[in-house]
Formats: C-alpha cells, sequence, structure tokens
C-alpha cells in the first residue's frame, strides 16, 4: 500500500542523496553561491548611473579671478577631475578621440571682462558623448552650477548680473553622439557582448565533451599535440564568429542607423584578436571543468562581469576603482571600445593601439594557461 | 633473447595516485607477435599498467622500454607505433564509421589514406556500413570499428583493454580469429579479459591483483605452479554439504558447477582429511584439474589476505 502514496522516508532519502551530490559537486555549489554573490556586489557597488571624478582636459585662456572661481566650482562639484592642463586644440581632439578625456573646457580670452560687462561669455563644453548615460548627468550639473557659483563675486551693483539665464552662456558640443541615441552606444557594444557569450561556452564544452564522452582517453594516445588541439577546436569557431560580426553590422547599419565612420576592415582585423581571446578562455574553463554543466557555469561566471563591468550596460568611469580594476582585465571592455572607437570615432590604428595591448595580453595568458592544463598525459 | 625480439620489456613498472600504489614493481617482458593475456579483478591496475605503456601515464617508479622506446622519455614515439583500445568505446558517436576512421587516419598521417580507410573497412566488414553514425551501432560493431581506428596506422603493438565486454560469443569468436590473424602477421598483442576460454586463447598469461604480479607464463605453467588441488562432488544433498565444507581446514574453495560442486586447496593432504569427514557415502568425489578460474580465485583470495 505504501508502496503506491507518497511517503516521506522515500522523499527523505532523495533529499539526502541530493545533499550528498552537491556536496560532492563543489563547482556546481560554488557557483551557487558565487554568482548572487557577484551580482550583489556589482549591482550594489560597482554600478553607478551617475558617474563622477570624469577626467577633463582645461583649455583656459583666461587668468582672471572669474574664471578661477569657475574651475574651482568644477572640481568641487566632484564630476570633474581636471588631468589635464592644456593649450593645444590638436592634442585636446587627439585626448578625446583616444578617450582619455571624457570633457574639455574651453574658457575663452576674456571671459572675466565679458562677465563683469555682463555680455554672458560663451564657455564651450565638448564631450565624449559615445556613452549618452556617461556624460548627462556631469553637463546637468554644469548647467546648475552656473547659475550659483558667482553669486559671491558679484556683490553689490554687480548682483544684477545674477539673470535668469546665468551670467555665462554654456556651449555643449557633444562629439560623436551629438543627438544622445543610446543605440549607437549599446548596438556596438553588443557586438562584444554577444561574442562573449557565445564564443566562450562553445569552446568551454568543447574539451569537456571529450572527457565527458570518453573519447579524450583515446585522443591522448595519439600522438597529437595540446596546441593542436586547442587550435584546431578555435578554428572553426573563429569562422562562427565572424558570421556574428557581420551580423550585428548589418542590423548596426540598416536597423539602428549606427554610424559607422571608421574603417571596417581594421575593425574585422582586431575582431580576430577578440573572438581568439574568448575561445582560449573557454578552452582553459573546460579544461578546468568536470562536466559540461561546470563548463557552462564557468563560462557564466565569465561572462557576468564582462556585461556588467565592461563599460557594456552602465558608464566605465561611473564605477568604483576596484570595479575599474576588474573591468580593465577583460578583454570585452577593451574591445567595447575599440568598436565604439572605430564606429562612432572614426579611430584610426595609432587610437585604438592603447585598447590593442591588453587584449593582445589576454590572448597570450589565456592560451598558454589553457595548453598548459591541458595535460598530455592523465596523471 | 636479445632486446630487439621483445615488443614490451620493463622492470619494476610503479605507479601511485595519492598514497595507494596501483600498480607495483611490475616485470613484464612480451615477445613480438606474442599475444599476451593479462587478467585480474576489476580495480587490480591492469588498466593502469596499460595507460604507462602507451605513454599516457608516466610511471613513479621502474623503467623499461616498449617496441625499444623508453617508457619515460620516448613517449612521442610511442603513442605513434602503438594502437590502444581502450574499455569504454572512445570513438566520435556524433561521426559516423568512415568519418571516425578517417579522422584517426588523418591525425596519424597515413600514407594514402582514402585507400586505407577503404581497406580497413573492408578488412573489417565495415564497408556496407561506413555512413552509419558510430553511435548507433550495437556493442558488437562498435568493438569492430574501434579495432579498426586502432589498426588504421599500421601499429607494431596492440593494446586491447577488456576489448570483449558486452560482446555475444559469436562475435568474441570472430574477434579472437581476427586477433589470431593479426599476431600471425607479426603484430604483438596485449589483451585484458575477465573471460577464462579467452585467457586460454592466448599464448602467455599474467595475473594481476591489487597492483601486483602474482602469475605468470603459459596456460600449462600458470596452472602447475599453482598447486591447486581439486575435487568434483556429485551426489544428494550438495548443499548442506557445501555448508559443512566451508571454512573447514584446507578447504579453500567450494564452487557449485551445475549438479556438481568443486572442492579446492593448496593442501592435498589437509583437504583429503577433510572431505572424507564431511563426506556421505552417496557422494561421489573425483579429483580433477584445476581450472583457470579456480587458480585465479584462489590467488585473488591468497592476496586479499596479503594486502586488504
Amino acid at each position: 500500500m505504501s508502496e503506491r502514496r507518497f511517503t516521506f522516508h522515500r522523499l527523505w532519502a532523495i533529499v539526502l542523496k541530493e545533499f550528498i551530490q552537491m556536496k560532492r559537486d563543489r563547482v556546481t555549489f560554488a557557483m551557487m553561491v558565487g554568482i548572487p554573490l557577484l551580482q550583489l556586489l556589482m549591482f550594489g557597488y560597482a554600478i553607478n548611473s551617475d558617474p563622477r571624478h570624469l577626467p577633463t582636459a582645461l583649455r583656459c585662456a583666461d587668468q582672471g579671478p572669474f574664471a578661477r572661481t569657475f574651475i574651482q566650482a568644477m572640481r568641487t562639484s566632484d564630476y570633474f577631475v581636471i588631468v589635464q592642463d592644456t593649450a593645444s586644440e590638436a592634442e585636446v581632439q587627439r585626448l578625446l578621440q583616444v578617450g582619455d578625456v571624457q570633457f574639455v573646457i574651453n574658457i575663452p580670452a576674456d571671459f572675466s571682462r565679458q562677465l563683469l560687462r555682463g555680455e554672458r561669455p560663451s564657455v564651450l563644453i565638448e564631450a565624449d558623448a559615445t556613452d549618452p548615460a556617461a556624460t548627462g548627468p556631469a553637463l546637468a550639473a554644469v548647467n546648475a552650477l552656473a547659475g550659483s557659483i558667482f553669486n559671491r563675486d558679484l556683490p553689490g551693483p554687480l548682483a544684477k548680473l545674477h539673470g535668469k539665464a546665468g551670467p555665462v552662456d554654456f556651449r555643449i558640443h557633444a562629439h560623436y553622439n551629438p543627438e544622445n541615441i543610446t543605440q549607437y552606444n549599446v548596438v556596438p557594444g553588443l557586438m562584444g557582448v554577444v561574442l562573449t557569450m557565445t564564443m566562450v561556452i562553445i569552446t568551454a564544452l568543447a574539451i569537456t565533451r571529450e572527457r565527458e564522452r570518453g573519447t579524450m582517453e583515446n585522443l591522448l594516445a595519439t600522438p597529437v599535440r595540446p596546441f593542436e588541439v586547442m587550435v584546431g577546436k578555435i578554428l572553426p569557431y573563429i569562422a562562427v564568429g565572424y558570421i556574428q560580426v557581420t551580423l550585428i553590422l548589418i542590423a548596426a547599419r540598416f536597423l539602428f542607423h549606427v554610424p559607422m565612420v571608421g574603417s571596417l576592415p581594421l575593425l574585422y582585423t582586431v575582431a580576430l584578436l577578440f573572438i581568439g581571446a574568448n575561445l582560449a578562455v573557454g578552452i582553459t574553463f573546460s579544461t578546468l571543468a568536470q562536466n559540461q554543466l561546470q563548463a557552462v557555469q564557468m563560462a557564466f561566471f565569465f561572462f557576468l562581469p564582462s556585461i556588467l563591468l565592461s563599460g557594456f550596460m552602465f558608464p566605465f568611469r561611473g564605477m568604483p576603482p576596484w570595479a575599474q580594476v576588474v573591468g580593465s582585465c577583460l578583454p570585452n571592455t577593451h574591445f567595447l571600445r575599440i568598436v565604439r572607437g572605430i564606429l562612432l570615432k572614426g579611430n584610426g590604428f595609432a587610437e585604438i593601439t592603447p585598447e590593442l595591448w591588453p587584449l593582445l595580453l589576454f590572448l597570450t595568458v589565456a592560451m598558454s594557461v589553457g595548453v598548459k592544463r591541458y595535460r598530455q598525459t592523465l596523471d | 633473447m636479445s632486446a630487439t625480439d621483445l615488443a614490451i620489456d620493463v622492470t619494476g613498472v610503479t605507479k601511485r595516485f595519492g598514497d595507494k600504489t596501483v600498480v607495483n614493481a611490475i616485470d613484464l617482458s612480451v615477445r613480438r607477435g606474442e599475444i599476451y593475456g593479462f587478467l585480474g579483478p576489476n580495480g587490480s591496475g591492469k588498466t593502469t599498467f596499460i595507460r604507462m605503456l602507451c605513454g599516457l601515464l608516466t610511471p613513479d617508479g621502474g623503467s623499461g622500454t616498449c617496441l625499444g622506446y623508453d617508457l619515460r622519455t620516448q613517449q612521442a614515439e610511442i603513442k605513434r607505433h602503438v594502437g590502444y583500445m581502450t574499455q569504454k568505446f572512445s570513438y566520435y558517436e556524433d561521426l559516423s564509421i568512415r568519418e571516425n576512421l578517417d579522422f584517426i587516419a588523418r591525425i596519424y598521417a597515413v600514407p594514402d589514406r582514402p585507400a586505407a580507410v577503404q581497406h580497413s573497412l573492408e578488412r573489417l566488414g565495415l564497408q556496407n556500413r561506413s555512413h552509419q553514425l558510430a553511435g548507433q551501432l550495437s556493442g558488437g560493431w562498435k568493438q569492430r570499428l574501434a579495432l579498426a581506428a586502432c589498426l588504421i596506422h599500421s601499429p607494431q603493438l596492440l593494446l586491447l583493454d577488456e576489448p570483449t565486454a558486452g560482446v555475444d560469443p559469436k562475435a568474441r569468436r570472430e574477434f579472437w580469429d581476427e586477433i589470431h590473424q593479426l599476431a600471425a602477421d607479426g603484430l604483438t598483442v596485449l589483451i585484458t579479459t575477465h573471460y577464462m576460454d579467452e585467457a586460454e586463447r592466448c599464448h602467455r598469461l599474467a595475473y594481476l591483483a591489487y597492483g601486483n604480479l602474482l602469475a605468470r607464463g603459459t596456460l600449462a605453467e600458470v596452472l602447475a605452479a599453482a598447486h591447486l588441488t581439486t575435487w568434483s562432488v556429485s551426489g544428494p544433498g550438495l548443499r548442506a554439504l557445501a555448508a559443512r565444507l566451508r571454512g573447514q581446514p584446507g578447504v579453500e574453495q567450494v564452487v557449485a558447477f551445475g549438479t556438481m560442486l568443486h572442492v579446492s586447496g593448496h593442501d592435498a593432504a589437509l583437504l583429503d582429511a577433510t572431505r572424507t569427514a564431511a563426506s556421505d557415502p552417496d557422494h561421489e568425489w573425483k579429483k580433477i584439474n584445476a581450472g583457470l578460474e579456480d587458480v585465479f580465485i584462489s590467488l585473488m583470495d591468497a592476496a586479499k589476505d596479503n594486502f586488504a
């Protein structure tokens, strides 16, 4: 009779067995704990949609007291960190293009004089607006500042200058994405995210599957070298990666009308490095994982920071320093900057070089760890 | 005998996993063209030993050569000239028979690959099934594919790890005919098995238990070296007799074979005394030659005492 009815002792037996299995499968358990922790950390601390301390270049042609007050106010606003005090127009443009600064603030020579005359001097703020989320709050803060910063410096008869329009006229020049269209930022970024997701998972399964099905022992007994196995497994997926790149570019062009200012051949060439880096990560995971499920979990573990800490979802400069360090170690972070740079800013080889060598370094490290981990013998 | 006549020549080969010694100081020499049977209970170290021979594992101790190549330093050369058939089917189930053979032939850079693949398919009678996926094959056909695949690069030594497990008797017999044909052509074969009839088809045998080599030689030599006395009993009440005999002095094994009981022990005089005391007049006792199975079980029990 109890054979047909639900019994607690059988249920309990199953529960115990599941706990034992869970205990045996340490990696799955670590992932179950690790993923929520990771998400908590990233969402709770790393992600900031109100990025501050943005690197700013200053071109100040006026030595007067009002210019100094203005600069001081920008500093105290927390949004701007003046990293470069330069006068050359060419230098300023280069800084913006490479991404070393988010803003360039141009204060004209007769700023103080015009202010005193009530002529509302113009301050030109040039912004790298590829990611509207990174520049928006800072620009809003500038406008708010303008109304109040000179109150102390314009006492008595000059108080009439506190007009409604504000004493200073801010001209904001949003470079690269003047209409602040989010898709211009997101769609090129998606290329890195999609490649990371698929490339890592596909190859993470590649060697694990061999081990799980027992074919690995056979492969090891043949004269085939570890490097041959790795590269042999990587090459077919490079082709797959290129198909994905092409599909995303077509969608970007015809569905989202993303501008493509730079050289597509350059983008395709750099994509090879990035695809290779992700495939090498996948192969490394597959030498660590005991089974295919673990391999997928590891791939997911890598994918999470790649999407959240790379500057894809949230402005990179809005993250605290530790998160920026983690983000800088991920290939996606650098690839995103390259893709956005080439497509939106028209960057050439010289401008993307600073992002190129981290990719190369990552590829080399991941590849050598993978080869080292792939054991030639079973011991 | 010169060293070049030996396909396998190893001394003191040892392998440890953690603090567990899986293969303990084994000496073994196998002549070229010989079929050498490797027997022993599950977990006795047979597979580990074979993996060391084909360069998959590095021995922790001992030394030796396989096809004249050093076990420690020339693993790459060994891999090129050895065919290894794993215990579990280890070809790609999502590839067809021809694709599997083609893959292996490419890895070994077999000259005139298409012809080699075709020849291999014909030799093993697989040509009509060449486009079937390996995963859809029955056990016997999988075994044939595995044998074809590990022969495709014309190895000099074949290491077969329980090749006939789960294969029907007819397919097993055909498999052994093929092995004898290969050996006649000069190939050396080292084969592990649990089947006594297969052990009897080997030129020489070795018995391994708990990592130790307990017996070796030809079938006759192994049987003689065991010094095992075996009696066959028939008559009524055999179950009760078996119960009375078990654990008595001199009695080491009591095994039922159909309507008969086999009683064995090493001490012939003690066994004789015990059986006379326990026997009924109805029982008919006959002294028989100890079988290979009796010998191996007695070896295994003795080994357990020593290493448990």
